[in-house]
């Protein structure tokens, strides 16, 4: 029997904070939403933000292709080591809430195979407006939304709207074309979500991903110290 | 061991323990494709199929591992009888993630060996049939586990892929019963016969459609379910 000498124990049951090497594991930062919403935009650009100051890794999970794993590649925004697809069995809330299993070995995996590093983001496969990330797979989610997809999507609330440690109103340079109000989506974010912070940003500007790399530096600063 | 407890089988057999199997098909998706099971009449005679196959094979291989027997000379059993790389593949990485999910459930030394003995996964069957052991189920409840397995994975996936009535699916499980307690049996004599006679005595029955079916199904660039 081969034994990895530098990874000797079992792996970690689920979400605890240290590897079996007694390391600190990765933080780890769900981004779900909608189909088309921009998640994996973000993502990119948020590769593209924090790559020179952190050693990072990104899981996808693609509904039925590798689309969102090979627009990163094709991107370049990271070394393909450090991307890796998990398959969801039509199901993309099942294996970011329900059954994480696939999920957490991927992160397991890259943690093994390019650590150590300081942060995992796990995109979700486009799905609906209740798709939340477990707590055993995250420490904390994003929700992106998009002003195209309606402005009444704040308003009809359910749990990503509601409960995501963050929500991201991508796409603002599109309101004027389709009609969308920013304010009242603001509005109704704030009814929603209370004191939980939103970000309306746009990609198409320099630095457009700045305020949500921000938010994810300070989480990463919380999950250090 | 803990002692038998009867409903522990229930909470092991439900298609919403979060072992990973959600993702699986079975080899559904590939007979699908293929033309193979088009509705719920050649859906049954797909899961008939499997259940005296692989079923078989994996119900053995659990009850075996209920039964004491060594889990590395189980899981090169397993592998002796699982010539696609694709589907050994599948095999190990479904028994790393059956492995997280029991031992987070019922904690036990053996599990924990297990893990450690094989970091990258053994065998689905072979790591239900150490579960079934932590939890307290004798050979036989590893056994239908195990069949029960073999066959729901893909009815509930034909539903996805067919939009099945799903009504018509669990009528196809349903009607397989009498010969799933059938097989149960057989499995669990087979693995009680091994103690005496070794590993290579278990069932090899295979199913040379599976096995190329999956071949194929891990080179497609678009596809559903992961197996």
């Amino acid at each position: 029997m081969h034994l990895d000498h530098t990874h000797t124990g079992p792996e970690a049951v689920s979400a605890d904070a240290r590897r079996p090497d007694g390391e600190r594991r990765a933080l780890r930062i769900g981004l779900g939403g909608p189909v088309g919403s921009g998640k994996t935009a973000t993502v990119a650009a948020l590769c593209r933000a924090l790559r020179d100051e952190l050693s990072l890794a990104v899981v996808t999970n693609d509904i039925y292709t590798r689309e969102d794993a090979e627009f990163l590649l094709r991107e370049a925004v990271l070394p393909p080591e450090r991307i890796t697809a998990v398959e969801t069995g039509a199901c993309p809330h099942t294996a970011i809430r329900d059954d994480i299993s696939a999920n957490l070995e991927a992160v397991e995996d890259l943690e093994d195979a390019v650590g150590p590093l300081d942060l995992i983001l796990v995109e979700s496969g486009g799905d609906n407006l209740t798709a939340t990330f477990s707590k055993g797979l995250v420490d904390a989610q994003i929700f992106v939304i998009d002003v195209a997809g309606g402005d009444d999507i704040p308003r009809k609330g359910g749990p990503g709207v509601t409960t995501a440690d963050l929500l991201v109103v991508n796409k603002t340079d599109l309101a004027p074309y389709v009609g969308s109000d920013l304010a009242r989506m603001a509005a109704d974010a704030k009814a929603q979500r209370a004191e939980l912070p939103v970000v309306f940003q746009t990609l198409r500007v320099e630095n457009g991903v700045g305020e949500v790399a921000g938010w994810v530096r300070e989480r990463l600063a919380a999950w250090t110290a | 061991m803990p002692l038998m407890s009867r409903a522990a089988l229930l909470v092991l057999a439900d298609g919403r323990f979060p072992a990973g199997g959600h993702a699986h098909s079975g080899g559904a998706e590939a007979a699908v494709k293929a033309g193979r099971v088009t509705d719920a009449a050649t859906l049954e005679r797909f899961c008939r199929g499997r259940l005296h196959t692989t079923g078989l094979v994996a119900a053995s291989l659990a009850a075996a591992a209920v039964l004491g027997l060594a889990a590395d000379e189980l899981d090169a059993a397993a592998d002796a009888r699982t010539p696609s790389p694709a589907l050994r593949t599948t095999a190990r990485r479904l028994g790393r993630q059956l492995v997280r999910a029991a031992r987070a459930t019922w904690p036990s030394p053996e599990l924990d060996a297990l893990a450690k003995a094989f970091p990258k996964g053994a065998h689905q069957p072979v790591v239900l049939g150490l579960t079934a052991r932590a939890a307290g189920l004798e050979p036989l409840d590893a056994a239908y586990c195990a069949l029960y397995e073999s066959v729901s994975g893909p009815a509930t996936a034909t539903v996805r892929l067919l939009s099945l009535d799903p009504f018509d699916a669990t009528g196809v499980l349903a009607r397989l019963a009498p010969e799933l307690d059938r097989v149960a049996d057989r499995a669990v004599e087979a693995a009680r016969r091994a103690l005496t006679e070794g590993v290579d005595d278990l069932p090899a029955a295979s199913a040379p459609l599976l096995e190329i079916g999956a071949q194929a199904h891990a080179a497609w660039p678009v596809r559903l379910f992961a197996s």
